[in-house]
């Protein structure tokens, strides 16, 4: 690759957004470097969309700094959006225009050549398995496939930076798995991703780095690894009691973990070596109606971090 | 889904991109406005005819059949002639930014997907504007030629009628488009302006019946509507109607600075909505 | 507890009534719309909705008082001399009522169609077709003959209503509203795009312009006669023009008729294609 691998391109400080006495982002600070996958994890209302705007340089900030390839989004917005691909949260597609005008007219904005965009246009049709609906008015495709519309749209201008938010939304498993795939080969030639999500299998497949924010705040920052590491056991241990008894329980297991979690409808164990575990609790005599024994994963990062799950 | 492969960055020039941002959204408006041409034309054609033959000959009957032709000096075709053409390119012009407009920020949204490429605000207000005009001057070139065909005004007027007309059209609209802007939701909008601005203008401006004749109270929705102003350039134009010259700079002023004062108000509230 | 008294008896009539024959199509609960529609009417912007009326008085006020001067007096159709503004208000509270009328039952209802999608979820319930067509169309009634009033309210003291038979002008103006209204929900029905949507304003300004609302049809040529009369439009106007200016005869009922059809006529389009839509 180039000798620019570290170069840093998007720069945040005290980022801060506030409509009117709402205060949406709250003073964040992140880096994110040419060629890295970036995400951005948290509940609704976290401010993940908001931040994204301001860094599309369609949202004006209210304070802090913030730079995006070297530039200033309140002076420099169109030469920034130049090179950047934004696939917003709502798709805000022509619903007028069929699917491949859409991708035209848009790649128009850019001062593309009609010439360049009629081959790239056929391209992104391939790319998003719309070929056969090229002719079909935006507002006639099913949902998954005017998110993928979406996306390819986000593509037409070639962009160094891609802005996903909340890519995979409304896509089904193997719609999703296989923009996985694709966004992967896009980061392998280059293209910086900044991903939103909500799904933690999500972010720990696509993102070399992320942040999790909650409430206009960033609550961790590190690679999917490294948080797991740091904010949770290596292993985890579900049971369930049934809907009353889990409370009843709890005071019982907390003496044999690390550390629990009880949810309305199960308890969390976090432990290095869960089959252990689940044998202490059997032997105990406690019997859990289910049991089940997995990998920590981000979303107990999460849970760690704000005391809430994610996605509920 | 097939793979994609390119090198980041390379495809757009910078330069370019930002250059031509209005007519990259007139391009695209005018587009998706040709797939309506059958309505287009129907509409521009349908509207002067309709109204030539019911006001201009059915109630001129009337009116050149009584002492009303003696009143006015002229046939009452001619008489209502330079008006109905400033009216219709008033609307013309006004309907295709408000629309556009309320759809942009309120409906489909779509100035802000626009946004999000190297189009600015400003950009997409004037392509907005361009694209009005435009389909302004083309239902007022298809007026000017029915009214030649009817005889109502004479040929050697056709590019000042053009003018004077467009001018009202462009200024009027401009003046729309800041309050379109500001518009947060739909709420009845297009009826209340209808009701309460467009039907006093068209009807009090003395479009149909001189407007010194009116009383005096209604005669202020002449002065501070376009439609008057362009009417009054318009008789002029079209035969021998008495106005003073200084009247004329009044008019021709009097639109401009509202087309003036429009865009100056426009720009700042697309660039503010643009980038909440 | 009480609730659930209600709810069983509700369903109890319910089930008698789908026993009738027929009620697939009419449950008898056109009401249900109507009192929707004054939920919606009270929650949106009713200043806006109820200023409908103002557009024809201002009409009437350019073309009957402004217009009227160059033009002097006409004829009625017994040859007595009438002011210009008494000709053609008439003509314009029948357009009153169809504005009224034609605004609620194809833009809304085209709205309600395509976008709310509110009558697929009514006709999942016990509702059927004609209850929904009749409750749409009584609610635009409504409309065409608050407008209708309020013309009438403005032009009675002008001294433009000279003898007992103009108050019949309500109810006509009513007959007129109901008509507009079922013919319009009826085409609306079958419209799919904005574009089909905007040729119904298009064909209604010639009609209002055309239809003896400015002048008489006898300036006309008889074929062009032919085709106007045989408009709503005008048919709606003479009625109501007859009644104002002290005409009256038995060929009122024809006018009185040929709304009757409309509005049989418009009823049972509708139904069908509401059927023919959602109940499939
Ligand atoms: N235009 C706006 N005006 C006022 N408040 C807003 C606006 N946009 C967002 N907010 C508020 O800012 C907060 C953050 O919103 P944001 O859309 O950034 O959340 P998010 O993290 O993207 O959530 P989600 O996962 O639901 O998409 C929310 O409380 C939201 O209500
Ligand atoms: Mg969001």
């Amino acid at each position: 690759m180039f000798a620019k691998d570290s170069e840093v391109v998007i720069r945040a400080k005290n980022l801060t957004k506030k409509y009117k006495d709402f205060v949406a982002v709250d003073g964040i600070d992140f880096e994110v470097k040419r060629g890295e996958s970036f995400g951005l994890l948290g509940p609704n209302g976290a401010g993940k969309s908001t931040t994204m705007k301001m860094i599309s340089s369609v949202s004006q900030r209210t304070g802090g700094e913030l730079t995006i390839l070297g530039k200033e989004p309140n002076t420099h917005g169109p030469e920034i959006r130049a090179h950047l691909g934004v696939v917003p949260q709502k798709d805000l597609l022509d619903r007028e225009l069929k699917a491949w005008e859409n991708l035209f007219t848009y790649g128009r904005y850019f001062g593309l050549s009609r010439k360049f965009l009629k081959q790239k246009v056929e391209e992104l049709l391939e790319f998003a398995q719309l070929t056969e609906k090229r002719n079909s008015k935006a507002d006639d495709l099913s949902g998954g496939m005017q998110r993928r519309l979406a996306i390819a749209r986000g593509l037409v201008n070639e962009p160094e930076i891609l802005m996903l938010d909340e890519p995979t939304t409304g896509l089904d498993p193997q719609a999703r798995h296989i923009l996985w795939d694709r966004l992967f080969r896009l980061k392998e030639q280059g293209v910086t991703l900044v991903i939103t999500t909500h799904y933690m299998d999500e972010a720990e497949q696509l993102c070399d780095r992320l942040i999790v924010m909650d409430k206009g705040k960033i609550m961790a920052e590190g690679s999917p690894a490294a948080l797991i590491k740091q904010y949770s056991s290596k292993e985890v241990v579900e049971v369930r009691f049934g809907t009353d008894k889990n409370e009843k329980f709890a005071p019982q297991l907390e003496e044999l973990a690390d550390r629990i979690e009880v949810l309305p409808d199960r308890i969390l164990l976090y432990t290095e070596k869960g089959e252990e575990l689940l044998t202490k609790i059997v032997d105990a005599g406690l019997h859990p109606v289910t049991s089940l024994v997995r990998r920590s994963s981000l979303e107990d990062v999460f849970l760690r971090l704000t005391g809430r799950t994610l996605v509920e | 889904m097939a793979e994609l492969s390119y090198k980041p960055g390379a495809a757009v020039d910078v330069k370019r991109a930002v250059r031509w941002g209005a007519l990259r959204v007139a391009e695209y408006r005018f587009y998706s406005m040709s797939k309506w041409m059958g309505s287009i034309l129907a509409f521009g054609l349908g509207n002067p005819i309709l109204f030539l033959l019911s006001v201009g000959l059915g109630i001129g009957a009337l009116v050149d059949a009584n002492s009303g032709g003696e009143t006015l000096g002229v046939s009452y075709l001619q008489f209502v002639a330079p008006a109905l053409l400033a009216s219709a390119a008033i609307q013309g012009v006004m309907d295709e930014v408000t629309f556009p407009t309320l759809d942009g920020f309120v409906w489909d949204k779509l100035f802000f997907a626009i946004n999000a490429t190297s189009v600015s605000a400003r950009q997409i207000a004037n392509g907005v504007m361009i694209v009005a005009l435009g389909r302004g001057l083309f239902t007022t070139l298809l007026y000017l030629g029915i009214l030649l065909l009817f005889g109502a005004v004479p040929l050697a007027s056709f590019f000042p009628l053009l003018f004077t007309s467009m001018l009202a059209g462009w200024g009027w609209a401009a003046l729309m488009m800041a309050i379109t802007a500001r518009l947060e939701n739909d709420e009845g909008y297009f009826a209340v302006i209808g009701r309460f601005v467009i039907a006093p203008m068209f009807l009090f401006s003395g479009t149909f019946y001189p407007l010194e004749q009116m009383p005096i109270f209604l005669q202020p929705i002449g002065w501070i509507l376009p439609l008057w102003h362009s009417t009054e350039l318009g008789r002029t134009l079209s035969y021998d109607y008495p106005i003073e010259p200084s009247m004329i700079a009044t008019h021709l002023g009097y639109l401009t600075l509202m087309g003036v004062v429009g865009m100056l108000l426009t720009y700042p509230k697309f660039e503010e909505r643009l980038s909440r | 507890m009480i609730t659930q008294l209600v709810v069983s008896q509700a369903v109890a009539i319910q089930e008698r009534r789908s026993a009738r024959p027929g009620s697939s199509i009419y449950s008898g609960r056109a009401s249900m719309l109507l009192e929707r529609g004054f939920r919606a009417f009270k929650s949106s912007n009713w200043m806006v909705v109820l200023s409908g009326f103002v557009e024809p008085v201002l009409y009437l006020l350019a073309f009957g008082f402004g217009i009227g001067q160059l033009i002097g007096n006409l004829e009625d159709g017994l040859g007595r001399p009438v002011s210009y503004a008494a000709f053609i208000a008439p003509a314009l509270l029948a357009t009153s009522a169809m504005n009224g009328a034609v605004y609620d039952s194809t833009w809304n209802v085209f709205f309600k169609m395509h976008f709310g999608k509110i009558y697929q979820v009514m006709l999942s319930s016990s509702l059927g077709p004609m209850d929904v067509a009749l409750g749409e169309i009584g609610w635009a009634l409504l409309r065409g003959v608050a407008y209708s009033l309020g013309f009438m309210a403005i032009v009675t003291p002008l001294g433009l209503v000279t003898n007992a038979w103009g108050l019949l002008a309500i109810p006509a103006a009513s007959l007129i509203a109901f008509g507009f209204a079922s013919i319009g929900m009826a085409i609306t029905s079958y419209l799919k795009s904005f574009q089909q949507m905007n040729w119904v304003t298009f064909f209604m300004l010639p009609m209002f312009l055309f239809s003896g609302t400015f002048f008489p049809v006898s300036v006309y040529p008889q074929w062009i006669q032919m085709i106007v009369q045989a408009l709503p439009l005008w048919q709606g106007v003479e009625l109501i023009r007859s009644l104002m200016l002290g005409i009256v005869d038995w060929s009122l009922l024809g006018h009185v008729a040929y709304f009757l059809v409309m509005i049989a006529g418009g009823l049972w389009f509708t139904t069908v294609r509401l059927k023919a839509l959602f109940m499939r």
